[in-house]
């Protein structure tokens, strides 16, 4: 059975459910002024309206994951689990396998998160903790603004900027030093693996301080005055009553900014080298699951290439939103519903 | 035992770690400094009278301008406001106002959509405004050959046509359900999918009862728009800012103090009513904060445009045209070979960040002194 069909209908039954899960708290609070103020049909309906566009968010995560797995379907059929173990990806010759891409993926998104996970968790304990009352305010701006910088502008300052000043300065100095070690051999081109994860880790440095401020933000003030009692410095304090009781809160961060570094898109593309090989060398070309799409989905050669780019775009999807449940668990239970993530 | 080193070594590790936290933090904001000081050194350049009014050359021709990227970004956010707005704030508002049992999971769900990345979003429009399939459409069936699997059904004007059945096609018939039972001349409607090889395959043939009529066409009216758009890109921004939305408008709706209501419901008035006039008018600014954040967020999107407004060297004059849009322009332009290209990607990257910063800074200075109690 076609279940697009069903999907109205399945709306209007949690609809109808909801309603009456609503009449039921009605009747024990507004008896007595309802026999005055008539069925109020205009009111139902309002409620009506607010509650299905409130459900739309089900709609929504319901329609990408239909969409892209009906487009992935002729891939799926074709290849099977065969897809993911593969590394050979050839339009022309239509053979299509995903590992290049899923590597560059995940080896992209931990270098981004080696790099961003201290650098904004200090910097989140600055904020919150150490730093002097009047430069808080500013500071967080200022991170928050960086948030707002789209990701095809950091690709451009990535192409013409960081690039070369990588392939000149910073990574022949790390070729010299770490040479011996086949992450850091091979030759130097700028664009690649490491290059990407740098970026990838500028754009997702934002998202996890301020979310981790956020969590800081939520320790309770007890904490810190209990162990400033015992004579501790600021630090210590930080370190023992501080951090030590955020902890899960601030693994959520990270796994949120995991979620972003993982569907991260544009600026990726732009300096990542989308050459889809395995390679052992940092400074080597990479390709990732999204730039692959958008480099080659508005082209696809045949059928059988949209399709499986449509499966990478399934996998891609299945792997952020798995991740991004893990962190918003981890957020919402740390604490609460007082606290959001920013966006 | 607490020694007078011991203090010493501890307040030094003090500083230490406060230096580095401070590091840290310089380090973060260093990359918008540069970006924003690169932009302004290498853009502005590029930036003149042209830029604002004039298309863009064709390729290897010097000058030119961005005129119809920045008017195509206009025009896309216009859509999404069209779509995301309505749907967010009143998401949004049954959230705050209303609320049950649901409410935990649709922030929930808000929260994951919010994580998905944007070219899946892209992925999804495109696969639903943008791949051109044949309408879905009524007719009678006239013949069928069991051996190659073609179905012949003559459409209302009398036109015949022909479509491959295979396995994957759902049959919706009465009967034992085979497509060789079906009676010659039973009314019946035919949808199609993409199928493997280009061919569209027949992707449903059922007998035409009027709930199947009426589903057909709510469901299958996008098939009338196909190929890149205006439209598609403008919902595809549209569907991002939903969940951007509906959370700060609920945010905001909470800061509305409770005596508000209370003081309306005494007065007789119904709960939308008081809903509508007190609650969303008291709190009309936030929400206008909310909804101009999420399309400045929007607004620097790329990867879901690239295949559905697709880009345009030139005007638009209908939504069912591909538009051109800045973060386009800007990607297009960043990875060509022609340096007076790079030149206006440089131009076109200050215009829209200017315009993103502009939007960023102005609300959080306008809704300052109001919303300080949640910041």
């Amino acid at each position: 059975m076609k279940s697009d069909r069903f999907l109205p209908l399945f709306v209007l039954l949690v609809l109808s459910d909801c309603d009456a899960m609503a009449e039921k708290e009605d009747k024990s609070g507004e008896r007595g002024l309802k026999t005055f103020s008539g069925p109020h049909y205009a009111d139902r309906l309002f409620k009506w309206l607010t509650l299905l566009m409130a459900l739309s968010v089900f709609l929504l995560i319901g329609l990408i994951g239909w969409e892209l797995a009906q487009g992935a379907g002729p891939a799926m059929r074709q290849f099977g689990w065969r897809f993911l173990t593969s590394s050979d990806w050839n339009p022309p010759e239509e053979q299509f396998g995903a590992l290049p891409f899923i590597f560059g993926t995940v080896v992209s998104a931990i270098i981004a998160l080696l790099i961003a996970v201290p650098i904004s968790i200090a910097t989140a304990v600055y904020l919150t903790e150490l730093a002097p009352r009047w430069l808080r305010q500013p500071l967080t701006m200022f991170i928050e603004l960086l948030a707002a910088v789209p990701s095809v502008i950091l690709g451009l300052w990535g192409i013409f900027v960081m690039i070369p000043w990588l392939r000149d300065h910073l990574y022949p100095g790390i070729q010299k030093v770490f040479g011996f070690l086949p992450l850091f051999q091979g030759s130097i081109s700028g664009y690649g693996m490491l290059t990407g994860g740098i970026i990838i880790a500028i754009m997702i440095i934002p998202i996890i301080t301020s979310v981790s401020r956020e969590i800081l933000r939520s320790v309770p003030g007890l904490q810190r005055e209990a162990a400033y009692a015992l004579g501790a410095t600021r630090w210590e304090v930080t370190r023992i009553a501080v951090l030590s009781y955020a902890r899960k809160g601030l693994f959520g961060a990270v796994i949120l900014g995991l979620g972003r570094a993982l569907g991260e898109t544009m600026a990726v593309t732009m300096v990542i080298g989308n050459a889809p090989q395995i390679s052992k060398s940092l400074f080597a070309p990479g390709y990732t699951l999204a730039s692959v799409v958008a480099n080659e989905f508005s082209e696809a050669t045949s059928d059988m290439h949209l399709s499986a780019l449509f499966e990478l775009g399934l996998v891609l999807l299945g792997v952020t939103v798995l991740v991004n449940i893990i962190a918003q668990i981890l957020l919402k239970t740390f604490a609460g519903p007082g606290v959001k993530p920013q966006h | 035992m607490m020694s007078v080193t011991n203090h010493k070594w501890r307040k030094a590790k003090n500083n230490f770690m406060q230096s580095l936290t401070f590091a840290c933090a310089i380090l973060v904001v260093l990359p918008l400094v540069l970006v924003f000081y690169h932009l302004v050194v290498s853009g502005i350049g590029a930036i003149n009278w042209n830029f604002f009014t004039q298309l863009p050359k064709p390729t290897g021709e010097l000058g030119g301008g961005m005129a119809n990227a920045i008017v195509g970004t206009f025009i896309l956010l216009g859509i999404a406001a069209c779509i995301g707005v309505p749907i967010g704030v009143l998401g949004g508002v049954y959230l705050a106002e209303y609320g049950s049992k649901l409410n935990w999971w649709v922030r929930f769900a808000a929260d994951v959509v919010n994580g998905v990345p944007s070219i899946t979003w892209g992925m999804v429009v495109f696969a639903l405004l943008v791949v051109p399939l044949p309408e879905p459409f009524r007719g009678t069936t006239s013949a069928f050959d069991p051996q190659t699997g073609v179905l012949t059904v003559l459409d209302r004007s009398g036109e015949s046509h022909d479509f491959t059945v295979n396995d994957s096609t759902r049959l919706h018939l009465g009967g034992d359900g085979k497509v060789n039972s079906l009676p010659k001349g039973t009314d019946v409607i035919v949808k199609f999918h993409r199928g493997a090889g280009g061919v569209s395959v027949a992707d449903s043939v059922g007998s035409a009862g009027l709930w199947r009529v009426f589903m057909t066409n709510l469901l299958h009216l996008h098939n009338s728009v196909s190929g890149f758009s205006a439209l598609a890109g403008g919902l595809v921004l549209g569907l991002m800012m939903i969940p951007l939305v509906m959370r700060t408008t609920e945010e905001v709706l909470h800061l509305v103090p409770t005596g508000y209501r209370e003081a309306a419901l005494a007065l007789g008035i119904s709960k939308s009513r008081m809903i509508v006039q007190i609650v969303i008018r008291t709190a009309l600014k936030g929400i206008v904060t909310g909804v101009l954040l999420a399309l400045a967020r929007v607004a620097g999107e790329t990867a879901p445009l690239l295949f559905t407004a697709f880009g345009n060297q030139g005007w638009m004059y209908k939504v069912t045209d591909p538009v051109a849009a800045l973060p386009l322009q800007i990607f297009s332009y960043a990875i060509s070979p022609y340096g007076d290209w790079n030149r206006q990607a440089w131009a076109g990257a200050l215009v829209l960040l200017t315009m993103v910063l502009v939007i960023n800074i102005g609300v959080r200075v306008m809704t300052r002194d109001r919303f300080q109690a949640k910041g």
